[in-house]
């Protein structure tokens, strides 16, 4: 029973939104089940993590079919890490969309389709077959458009066409990718393709195949040249789905670059090149773009951009050191994104508005919330002892070690930016003097919301604080964590051995 | 026959791209479909085309002896048929609700999410 346990946090988000949808029309049914529902999944994804800690990768060949003919699920340090982190935010956006998302969009299946949406997350991190991951992205990108589009105001739907286009171009280069590899290597599963992958003689398709790879993947986790749908539609879904969208989505793509170039692509200076161009110009592009935006959301937009950066710039410096850190930010900037996405959501709430013109003066009438805020705030920046401080440590002496000073000025400068952006950010939203603003009708405020409702909103926000303190303060754990995973990611005859055991 | 439909793949992606960068909202469907089907026909192009040659090992050997049509890749196409299916349905839809909500089929004019609000 429990050598199961690697499917259950994936079958248990099955379940979950295939019985909502037999609550169709009970939102407040809904309500309790997606959260006690995303308690459970957290559990079983805890105890997945112990699991793996303690015993090593763990690994299900699916219908019993031995690798590599069969679809393999795998769990390595870095699979487990990220499912349990989805389950966390996942948990966290439930109990926030309870309250935040209005009745009229909950009636149209939201959380059936937010529990697919985890589903999908779930699936990719564990899967060890590249076109199994192929069919997680599908449902992954199919939930979403779902969620995005939810509601079907005017901005919204124009967002729609271009995440749709984009996502969609995204996942077919990825599938042509699939193809020219499986007609090179013969094989899908992703321990074999290791093996297979380094004796292929034609080294230019391989780069080929490599590049298509880079650019399916850099497209959805939003890379420098290939970003702009991003920030054109993450601000317009309401709040709790930006959470997700902002904390998980972009950091999918990241966990794809990272398993395909350690594992399948590795020894290659070219695309490590690559990386660290498109690093440096992800991190400058985002950190400007954060700049010169009014609307508090699209500000986050653009720093996730800019933090992609950070990991993809880990991974292009290709060392251990390097690789912690780049994992270490990955853990980190899913909790605080989604966090700062549930901030904005709140203060929307609050307000009623999200332009950072229109708001002040949150600091004189909420100081508890707005201290509650500063957390992930400095967070986000790497305020030390928080937790956006140590991974930059490793990546700085990592970009030292390997003499890649311009990555090392890109990381300082899209730090300091991303204060700079922060502190114009808290002086306008927080410290200066409100802004008249005229109530709107039928707008649900937060001080007119039910205790019960409060609280679901609150308490999310609580919590994934709580979860960034403690990667801040317990920096060695985490550390020592990150330090594992890329142990096992530069070392890919762990991963090859634990799928396809020698007999 | 495998140069031809190799042909065939590569005008299917051009013409989609082409078609995807044009403004009306149609031609972006367009685009999407035919660069779709230039994927699974890589793919299929990728089982070898060969005729009346069934995987199937004969019973005096161990392992293949003659070229065989993979069945792989098919099952591959299958499932990306189906998604590409259900996305591309998603897509109409969705382009019929843009032309209602924001009255234009021109992409150019689609400008509301870059306005400050």
């Amino acid at each position: 029973m429990m050598q199961q346990l690697l499917l259950y946090p994936l079958l248990w988000q099955l379940l979950m939104s295939i019985v909502l949808m037999f609550a169709w029309r009970h939102i407040n049914v809904q309500r309790v089940m997606s959260i006690t529902g995303s308690v459970i999944g957290l559990i079983l994804s805890g105890m997945l993590f112990y699991k793996v800690l303690v015993y090593g990768t763990q690994t299900i060949q699916a219908g019993g079919w031995e690798a590599p003919f069969g679809i393999t699920f795998v769990a390595d340090t870095l699979s487990a890490t990220l499912v349990l982190l989805t389950s966390i935010a996942g948990l966290a956006v439930s109990s926030f969309s309870s309250a935040s998302i209005i009745p009229a969009r909950l009636k149209f299946g939201y959380f059936a389709i937010f529990h697919f949406l985890l589903l999908g997350l779930i699936g990719a991190f564990l899967t060890g077959d590249i076109f199994n991951l192929y069919v997680w992205f599908e449902i992954i990108i199919i939930s979403s458009f779902v969620l995005i589009t939810l509601g079907g105001e005017k901005a919204q739907i124009e967002g729609a066409v271009k995440y749709f286009t984009l996502n969609f171009l995204a996942s077919i280069i990825f599938l042509t990718a699939i193809a020219v590899l499986y007609g090179l290597a013969g094989s899908l599963n992703m321990a074999d393709l290791a093996v297979l992958i380094p004796k292929i003689e034609n080294r230019g398709l391989v780069e080929v195949t490599a590049i298509l790879f880079l650019v399916g993947f850099g497209i959805k986790s939003a890379v420098f040249p290939l970003y702009f749908w991003l920030p054109a539609s993450y601000h317009t879904p309401p709040s709790a789905v930006a959470a997700i969208f902002g904390g998980l989505l972009t950091k999918v793509g990241v966990y794809a670059l990272i398993r395909v170039f350690t594992l399948l692509f590795v020894d290659d200076v070219f695309i490590d090149e690559v990386f660290i161009v498109i690093a440096t110009l992800t991190l400058f592009s985002g950190a400007i773009g954060a700049l010169v935006q009014k609307n508090m959301r699209k500000v986050f937009s653009y720093l996730i951009i800019c933090h992609i950066g950070f990991m993809i710039a880990g991974l292009g410096m290709f060392t251990e050191l390097a690789i912690a850190g780049a994992i270490f930010y990955l853990i980190h900037d899913i909790v605080v994104k989604t966090n700062l996405f549930m901030i904005s959501g709140l203060i929307y709430r609050i307000k009623g508005s999200n332009n950072i013109k229109s708001l002040g003066g949150l600091y004189k009438e909420y100081p508890k919330l707005s201290l509650l805020m500063t957390i992930p705030f400095f967070s986000l920046i790497g305020i030390p002892p928080l937790s956006g401080f140590w991974p930059k440590i490793s990546l700085i002496i990592a970009s030292f070690n390997t003499q890649n000073y311009v990555v090392l000025g890109a990381v300082i400068f899209a730090s300091l930016l991303t204060l700079i952006v922060m502190a114009k950010l808290w002086s306008e939203v927080f410290w200066k003097n409100p802004v008249d603003l005229p109530k709107r009708d039928h707008f649900l405020y937060f001080d007119k919301m039910t205790t019960t409702r409060k609280l679901q909103m609150l308490l999310p926000i609580v919590f994934l604080t709580g979860v960034s303190l403690y990667i801040g303060f317990g920096a060695e754990s985490v550390q020592q964590l990150s330090t594992r995973i890329a142990g096992e990611l530069m070392n890919k005859q762990q991963y090859i051995d634990a799928v396809m055991p020698k007999s | 026959m495998e140069f031809l439909l190799a042909i065939m793949t590569g005008v299917l992606y051009a013409a989609g791209l082409y078609m995807m960068l044009r403004r009306s909202l149609v031609k972006l469907i367009i685009g999407l479909i035919m660069i779709g089907n230039g994927a699974n026909l890589l793919i299929f192009l990728l089982g070898r085309i060969t005729k009346g040659h069934p995987p199937i090992i004969s019973e005096s050997s161990d392992v293949f002896t003659e070229i065989y049509a993979d069945p792989v890749p098919q099952a591959l196409i299958l499932t990306a048929i189906v998604i590409s299916f259900g996305l591309q349905s998603f897509a109409i839809i969705l382009v019929k609700r843009a032309y209602k909500v924001v009255k234009t089929d021109d992409l150019d004019e689609m400008n509301t999410t870059d306005e400050e609000i």
